[in-house]
Formats: structure tokens, C-alpha cells, sequence
């Protein structure tokens, strides 16, 4: 790799290695993965964001249609199927495909970002008020009844690819799914380091110079935008496995905007900030949850404002500046003695070095 | 006689009640270096914008030929990969990127990935851009983010090269310098070189075409046309010195 070209695509697999191991090992020391589950599924959403945001500069106020998207994709086409191999496929191919389109349409017809931002919404509306819709046994695709307000419950779980009655769920589940986001990480960091991702960084810094550097740059972008639906589409599959059932609240504005904040609060412009904001934002959520005196998106609201205030890069950046902070000081200290033996060596009498 | 690389019939573009380019028909040969001066608003950077793509022409706009093609309804990335390359007036480069990124990015989409880096290489050592390769962009003086572009553009080596104002924020030595470039760059690619310096217009010693009110008011040398009574009014002898 050329160490010119920045950071981006640079996997530091130290880093890397500990991090899955973390991951990998937290199931000896928690009893319940049930939690760690859910955390690690929305570490991977707040991926998906972060990935086309942070890095093609493409922000989706809406991005939680392709994650309920890719949720209802998994049950209905499972509840059809009657195993979990194809539906999970179609997860991500459904909402990939639906990005597509939405995204063809405002790349190649050149829509500000403002209406970019408002489409992207509307799509998640509209799929919010139709699910909403769709009580009635009208509504179904093959076996699988929509189910309005209540959505689709009982559908099969995740099960080993070709025997539909060996099921996956707890810890196994867990792994699954950690592995899955360490794939997706693999992956933006393959995409980052690859030509495509140097242009996309390009997208960010100055669309038109792309352009005028002969860049496709609407193709680009469709194409991070629908990359970014697909990982949010086997989000979404996974949240549906883990919650066993599917309701049109997965499409909701509140969901959308949480992930905003994960990337947000975590370091957007980077992989691990989105991550990470998701992993801690997620698990207060969780602890907010259990209780009913405070409103929780009144909380959400004011970390937010809080880390915009406070550590406006994020906490991710924040973290290695300090890293690189502490590192420096063990370094300068280092010179520093070495450059007091140096004097003591060679440099007796001589008034100027001591100054 | 060689062809026409550029070749506009009845160039028209307008916004609202305003006419910023107006029945132009401009003519630019294989290997050929212009001038193209006007006072402010003469419509220069519009041209350059209807050249590339910036503004999509239609049938209305007239005829624009890149390299013999005839680009209406083109977008700039397909002008572009004719091989036309352009330095906008306000640079547009990658200010969050460092300066061997900008330049690898433009080299890469003509080149593999390590042709791309001896090119970068090449491109850097030409500008004397060497020592700042790491650095920000974003951080750099106005002057170097134009030296910058310029690498942009040549990392392409591209046939028909457009210049906005090059010169702007450049001065005295650098500014003979920024001249051997463009006669050097001249060497393998037509230029247009749009600038008010009439010193640096001089020093370039091209043919000019001056644009008023969005038309052609007059083309020839330099001499010529710098000397030349209506040019002296259009710019009410403010820079024409
Ligand atoms: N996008 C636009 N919308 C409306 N009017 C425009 C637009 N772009 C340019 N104009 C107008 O068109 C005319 C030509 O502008 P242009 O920028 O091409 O001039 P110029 O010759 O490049 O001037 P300068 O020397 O100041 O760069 C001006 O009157 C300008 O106000
Ligand atoms: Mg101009």
C-alpha cells in the first residue's frame, strides 16, 4: 500500500485483531448475549451510515427505511421460504435495489442536498404510513400477511444454511452477527482503500473537481448509497431474528435520527466512531428503557447537543488525538534524554546547548 | 491547416434577462496557445463553463465540437475524458485531502494504480510541489492551491487544456515560472488562458481574443490588439496599460 494515500483504506490490524478478540471472547464473561446482540447489530447500522456519510459525504435522514426494509424482506421472504438462506439474501438485495432507484433519481437528476435529504426522509414516511396500512388479509405477499400496525411476528429464526431446522439463536446468534459486522468493517475498509473509495473521498471534498477529473460521479454515488442499503438491509434482517417479529415502528423518523447521532457522537468520518457511538448510545437507551421517569429521546436530544458542544469530531477522534497527544509526550521525552546524554557526552562548556 | 479542437457555432448562454456568452463562434486549432481577455463579466468563465459541461448546453445554446465530437447535452465527466482538462477561476481542488492525493486521484483515471504514483511523482517534481506532497490542501496559501490545480490538470496530460485566471495570487517570479509551465504544457495540448495581467498576457505572447458583453470584440496578436482603440475602451484604460 502506498503510504501517501491517506489513512482511509489502511486496516491497522493490531487494532483490528484485539478488537475482534474483544468481540469474540465477551461471551465467556457476559452470561446474556442477548443485549451484546443488539448492540452489535446497531454498531453495524451506525456502519452503514458512517460509511457513506463520513466518507462520500451522503447523508440519509431516512436511513432507517433500508434497515426496516431489509427487517420486513427477511420476514416475509423467510415466512415464504421457510428457511433463513435466501431471505437474508433478499434483505440486503431489496433495500440495495430500492437505494438504487431513489438514489439514480437524485444523483443523475442533480437534487441539491437540501431535497436530498427531504426524499430521503419522505421514503421512510411513506414506507412508515403504508405498513401502517396494511391490516387486512388483503395485504400478503405469498404466505406472509403484512399485518398493519402489528406487524409480522413468528417467522423462522436464522438457521444453518440448507437445514432449515437447525436454528441459530443465543450466543451462536451472537457470533454470527459479530462476525458479520467484522466483515462489513473489512469491507468499508476494502472499499475506502480501493479506487472507488478514493473517488468517493473525492465526491466529499469537491464534487464538481470529480467530476471535472472525469469522474462518473453520479454512479458513484448511487452505488455507496445502495452498498450503504444493503448493510443496513442485514441490520435490519438481524434485528427482525433477534426481536422475532417485524412492526412498522422500524421504519420510524426517531430510529433514523438515532442513528444519526451514533455517527454523530462517535466520530463521523470515521469506521469505529459510528460503532462505537451506536455500542454506547444503544446501551444507555437500553438502560433508559427500564425506566419511565425520563423521556428517552429527550436524552438521545441531549447528548447530542452536549457532544456536538463538547467534542464536536466525535469521540473516536477525540480518543486517538489524545492517543497521539500521549505518544508525542513519551516521544519528546524520549529525545529529551537522549539529547541530555548527548550533552553530557560532548557538550561540557559550551553555555549556548544548556539555554 | 491542423483541426479544430475547439470549434463553437453561435455559442449562447443566458441567465434570466442576462447574456453572459452571446452568438459565439470561436475557433481553436490542434497545438494552439489563446489569450482570452475581457473586462469583468465579459462572459470568459461562462464559456469556459459551457466548454465543459458545467452547464449542460441544448439545442438553444448552439453547437459546441470537443476533439470533432459534438457535445450537447454532454456532462462534464464525458467532456472531460476527451481529454480536455480545466482550471476553474476559484480553485477547485480536494481541500481535505493532501497535495499527492489531488494529483493521484486526477492521474488515476487515466492510469493504473502505479502508473498513477510515477506519474503523481512526475507531476509533483514539475511543479516543485515535491516538499509539500503530505500536506493539507485546505491549508495551503491561495497562490499554491492554484500550482496544485495545475497539477490536477496536467496529471492527466490532457490534449486541450482551459485556464481561469492562473495567474490570480501569483506573483513576480513565480509568475515567469508559471509562463515556461504553460509554454511547456503548450507543447503537447491547446490552451486557452483566460487573465487580466496584460505583463503576464504579454509575457505569454500568444494570440488574443477578447471578449465583451459576452461576444468576440476582436482576435489577433497580441500587439495588435492591445494597441487596438476599442479594446483601450472597453477597459476605460484601467488595465490595458
Ligand atoms: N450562474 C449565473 N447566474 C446568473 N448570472 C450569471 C451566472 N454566472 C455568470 N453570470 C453573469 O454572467 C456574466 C458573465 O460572467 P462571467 O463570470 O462569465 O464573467 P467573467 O468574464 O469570467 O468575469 P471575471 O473576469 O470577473 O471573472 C456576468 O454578468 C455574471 O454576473
Ligand atoms: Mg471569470
Amino acid at each position: 500500500m502506498n503510504e501517501e494515500l491517506s489513512a482511509a483504506g489502511r486496516i491497522r490490524w493490531g487494532w483490528f485483531i484485539a478488537w475482534a478478540a474483544v468481540m469474540l471472547l465477551l461471551p465467556m464473561v457476559l452470561e446474556d448475549t442477548h443485549t451484546l446482540t443488539v448492540l452489535t447489530i446497531w454498531s453495524l447500522l451506525a456502519l452503514s451510515l458512517g460509511l457513506m456519510w463520513g466518507y462520500a459525504g451522503i447523508l440519509s435522514f431516512g436511513h432507517a427505511a433500508y434497515f426496516g426494509l431489509g427487517a420486513y424482506a427477511y420476514a416475509i421472504a423467510s415466512i415464504n421460504f421457510g428457511e433463513s438462506t435466501v431471505a437474508l439474501f433478499l434483505a440486503m438485495l431489496v433495500p440495495a435495489m430500492l437505494a438504487a432507484a431513489i438514489g439514480a433519481m437524485m444523483f443523475f437528476g442533480r437534487i441539491s442536498d437540501v431535497y436530498l435529504g427531504v426524499i430521503t426522509l419522505v421514503v421512510s414516511l411513506i414506507l412508515f404510513k403504508f405498513m401502517n396500512a396494511t391490516a387486512g388479509d388483503v395485504y400478503r405477499i405469498g404466505d406472509a400477511r403484512l399485518g398493519g400496525f402489528n406487524g409480522i411476528p413468528g417467522f423462522p429464526i436464522l438457521n444453518v444454511p440448507g437445514f432449515p431446522s437447525m436454528e441459530i439463536w443465543g450466543t451462536p446468534f451472537y457470533y454470527v452477527v459479530a462476525v458479520a459486522l467484522l466483515l462489513c468493517y473489512l469491507l468499508s475498509r476494502w472499499i475506502l482503500y480501493s479506487t472507488f473509495g478514493r473517488v468517493l473521498l473525492g465526491i466529499r471534498e469537491n464534487e464538481l473537481r470529480t467530476e471535472l477529473l472525469g469522474y462518473n460521479v453520479p454512479l458513484h454515488k448511487t452505488a455507496i448509497f445502495s452498498i450503504s442499503a444493503a448493510m443496513a438491509g442485514l441490520a435490519g434482517a438481524f434485528f427482525a431474528m433477534w426481536s422475532e417479529i417485524v412492526t412498522p415502528g422500524l421504519f420510524a423518523l426517531g430510529q433514523s435520527a438515532e442513528v444519526i447521532i451514533y455517527v454523530i457522537v462517535g466520530g463521523l468520518g470515521t469506521l469505529v466512531g459510528p460503532m462505537a457511538g451506536a455500542i454506547l448510545l444503544g446501551f444507555l437507551k437500553l438502560l433508559l428503557g427500564e425506566q419511565t421517569l425520563i423521556d428517552n429521546s429527550l436524552v438521545m436530544g441531549l447528548i447530542l447537543v452536549l457532544a456536538v458542544l463538547l467534542v464536536p469530531s466525535g469521540i473516536a477522534p477525540q480518543l486517538a488525538k489524545f492517543r497521539k497527544r500521549y505518544i508525542d509526550r513519551l516521544f519528546r521525552q524520549r529525545s529529551g534524554s537522549s539529547g541530555r546524554r548527548r550533552r553530557k557526552l560532548g557538550g561540557s562548556g559550551n553555555g549556548k546547548e544548556s539555554s | 491547416m491542423r483541426e479544430p479542437i475547439v470549434d463553437t457555432r453561435e455559442l449562447t448562454m443566458r441567465f434570466g434577462g442576462v447574456t453572459a456568452v452571446n452568438n459565439v463562434d470561436f475557433v481553436l486549432r490542434e497545438g494552439e496557445l489563446r489569450c482570452l481577455i475581457g473586462p469583468n463579466g465579459a462572459g470568459k468563465s461562462t464559456f469556459f463553463k459551457c466548454l465543459t459541461g458545467q452547464y449542460i448546453l441544448n439545442a438553444d445554446n448552439g453547437r459546441v465540437h470537443i476533439c470533432g465530437v459534438d457535445v450537447t447535452g454532454w456532462r462534464p465527466y464525458e467532456i472531460v475524458r476527451l481529454g480536455v482538462g480545466i482550471k476553474t477561476q476559484v480553485p477547485s481542488v480536494m481541500n481535505g485531502l493532501t497535495v499527492y492525493e489531488n494529483i493521484w486521484l486526477s492521474a488515476r483515471r487515466v492510469r493504473d494504480r502505479r502508473g498513477s504514483d510515477e506519474e503523481t511523482r512526475a507531476v509533483l517534481d514539475e511543479l516543485d510541489l515535491g516538499p509539500l506532497s503530505r500536506r493539507l490542501v485546505g491549508e495551503m496559501s491561495h497562490g499554491e492551491r492554484q500550482i496544485v490545480e495545475l497539477g490536477i490538470v496536467l496529471a492527466q496530460r490532457p490534449q486541450l487544456v482551459l485556464l481561469d485566471e492562473p495567474a490570480a495570487g501569483i506573483t513576480g517570479s513565480e509568475s515567469e515560472k508559471l509562463v515556461t509551465l504553460i509554454h511547456r504544457i503548450n507543447e503537447n495540448a491547446a490552451l486557452i488562458v483566460v487573465d487580466h495581467d496584460m505583463q503576464f498576457v504579454r509575457m505569454l505572447g500568444a494570440e488574443i481574443t477578447v471578449f465583451h458583453q459576452g461576444s468576440i470584440l476582436i482576435e489577433g496578436h497580441a500587439d495588435d490588439v492591445l494597441s487596438d482603440q476599442k479594446v483601450r475602451e472597453v477597459y476605460v484604460g484601467n488595465r490595458a496599460a
